[in-house]
């Protein structure tokens, strides 16, 4: 390919707009570690006091754990629904698997802002509104376009030759795909299952819709109260999601290939 | 229309095949059409019902909902200035991309990898945090007006204003247009920069003769990302703006959550699907143009 040095001006450029783009997460860091009361930049002192403060934030930990556990169950419903989907999509030659494809995608396609007013009239008088069940069914919504593009992507990039092989062999179309199609594409259940969980834990924007004063996620008591104080609280929980969204990133790398799953 | 009808494999029509698929495909379509399908057309059809205050609705079907937003100055303007707003961020978001999918285009490895790893893990962090972090940067006694007094100078209100809003974003809506430059920019050889350069052409030449064009694609992919994105962004602008920016996005949360009045946000929800729909319309055309 290119061997050619890459211009000055083009490698300054590139690295003003990466400070440019990392700044705000970059910064949350040392800002959790603040000793002020109020959120100033650069603080005036040091302390843990803010990781302290939200170990005794009753709201804040009930709605970590919401989430996580609202995360856990997307993940795995997602993984229900859309292994068997993108079984019957790739594999089974369904007639117009094109646009059932396109049709599952689709609520990525609407703005969240519409997506989630929608929702919270059908749930209003499903009397869905501020549970649990409500969560999950419109997180699934969200999560189930990214769970079937990769597992699709993933089923599709498999050698039919085989699972073809295996049922020569006189193995049952059930024990193939459990034995021999499952295994192959460990890579991206794998990754389905980090997205799935991360874009669950992060959204914000639905869940701010069905929340009420009974149960709220993580993302929504955050907004609520960036929206009231301006205090580190923020930055303390932020310091720790950015940790698990590193993880979750490392893990598909090391499992799918980051740069495979979002970039052709 | 159910899914058994629907779906049928050639050369084997057995049922049991059609059962099975019905049967792998049967919760997806389930979900998709209670949480999905059904709560769109309901909302559709609510911009035609009349508001009674509080949530409650009238019998009738009217087109009042959509003749009063699309007379009143009010609703004029907001949808002017969300459209306007959203324009110049895809237009930063552009400028500040740039760069950077072009450096990633040529860098090569494992450096190639941990800088897209760099773009793509803001992409997986909250909306929240980052935004927050821009109220660390923005605010009265944030970095940029503490290094200003720092220095001497004047502080500046960056915050709870248009000016925060659009910086925000901006940032927020990188990654989005980096990869679709990436995936853009496949046309764009070396060589042809090359022959370019053997044949006399100065780098700012060969910049906005060679690279610009045959990197039109990317640019309206990303840009039509960026614009549809903006359109319809809210934590952002909420946060950043404090209420005191309105914008089509914030103004459906204010009249869904705070007034209760479900037709009105319902039909500003159909205004800003129309304008995705214009946006897609203009990107085709676009795309025609530059191919």
């Amino acid at each position: 390919m290119d061997e050619r040095p890459v211009p000055l001006t083009l490698k300054i450029l590139a690295f003003v707009m990466f400070v440019f783009l990392l700044a705000p997460v970059v910064l949350v860091v040392p800002i959790s570690f603040s000793a002020d009361t109020y959120m100033t930049f650069p603080p005036s002192g040091w302390s843990m006091r803010w990781y302290v403060d939200l170990m005794h934030n009753s709201r804040m930990i009930g709605a970590l754990g919401t989430s996580t556990l609202l995360a856990v169950i997307v993940t795995v419903l997602s993984m229900l629904i859309a292994l068997p989907a993108a079984y019957a999509i790739i594999r089974m030659r369904v007639i117009g698997a094109e646009a059932l494809l396109a049709l599952f995608t689709a609520p990525l396609l609407l703005p969240t802002i519409v997506l989630g007013l929608a929702i919270l009239i059908v749930f209003a008088g499903a009397g869905l509104l501020g549970t649990f069940t409500g969560l999950v069914i419109a997180h699934l919504i969200i999560v189930l376009p990214y769970a079937l593009r990769v597992l699709t992507t993933s089923l599709a990039g498999l050698p039919l030759i085989v699972e073809e092989a295996a049922s020569t062999l006189g193995a049952s179309p059930l024990t193939v795909f459990t034995r021999i199609t499952m295994p192959m594409m460990m890579p991206g259940i794998v990754a389905t299952a980090a997205l799935s969980f991360l874009v669950s834990f992060d959204e914000a924007v639905i869940s701010l819709f069905l929340t009420g004063p009974r149960i709220t996620t993580l993302p929504v008591a955050m907004y609520q109260h960036v929206e009231t104080q301006a205090d580190p609280l923020v930055a303390a929980i932020s310091v720790l999601l950015i940790v698990l969204t590193l993880a979750v990133v490392m893990i598909v790398d090391r499992t799918a290939g980051l740069t495979k799953t979002f970039v052709k | 229309m159910t899914a058994a009808t629907m779906i049928t494999a050639p050369g084997s029509r057995t049922s049991s095949i059609v059962f099975l698929a019905t049967l792998l495909l049967g919760p997806i379509i389930a979900v998709n059409g209670l949480a999905f399908i059904m709560p769109v057309l309901n909302l559709l059809m609510l911009s035609f019902r009349e508001s009674l205050g509080g949530g409650g609705l009238g019998d009738a079907y009217t087109l009042d909902n959509w003749s009063s937003t699309l007379v009143d100055g009010f609703y004029i303007e907001l949808i002017v200035q969300s459209i306007l707003t959203s324009l110049m961020i895809t237009i930063l978001t552009l400028v500040a991309s740039y760069p950077i999918a072009l450096y990633l285009h040529r860098a090569q490895g494992r450096w190639r990898t941990i800088l897209l790893v760099l773009v793509i893990s803001p992409l997986l962090t909250s909306a929240v945090v980052r935004t927050y972090g821009w109220i660390a940067i923005l605010a009265d006694d944030g970095l940029i007006n503490n290094t200003l007094k720092a220095l001497g100078a004047d502080a500046m209100r960056l915050l709870f204003n248009k000016v925060g809003v659009v910086i925000g974003l901006t940032e927020i809506l990188m990654p989005y247009m980096i990869l679709a430059l990436l995936a853009g920019f496949g046309r764009l050889d070396p060589r042809v920069e090359e022959a370019a350069e053997t044949l006399g052409a100065s780098p700012w030449k060969v910049f906005w003769r060679i690279i610009v064009p045959l990197t039109m694609p990317g640019v309206a992919l990303g840009c039509l990302l960026s614009f549809v994105l903006a359109v319809s962004s809210f934590i952002t602008p909420k946060l950043l703006g404090g209420g005191r920016v309105f914008l089509l996005a914030t103004e459906i949360y204010d009249q869904a959550i705070v007034t209760l009045n479900w037709p009105l946000a319902a039909t500003l929800s159909m205004i800003i699907l129309v304008i995705f729909g214009a946006a897609l319309v203009l990107y085709s055309r676009l795309l025609r143009a530059v191919l």
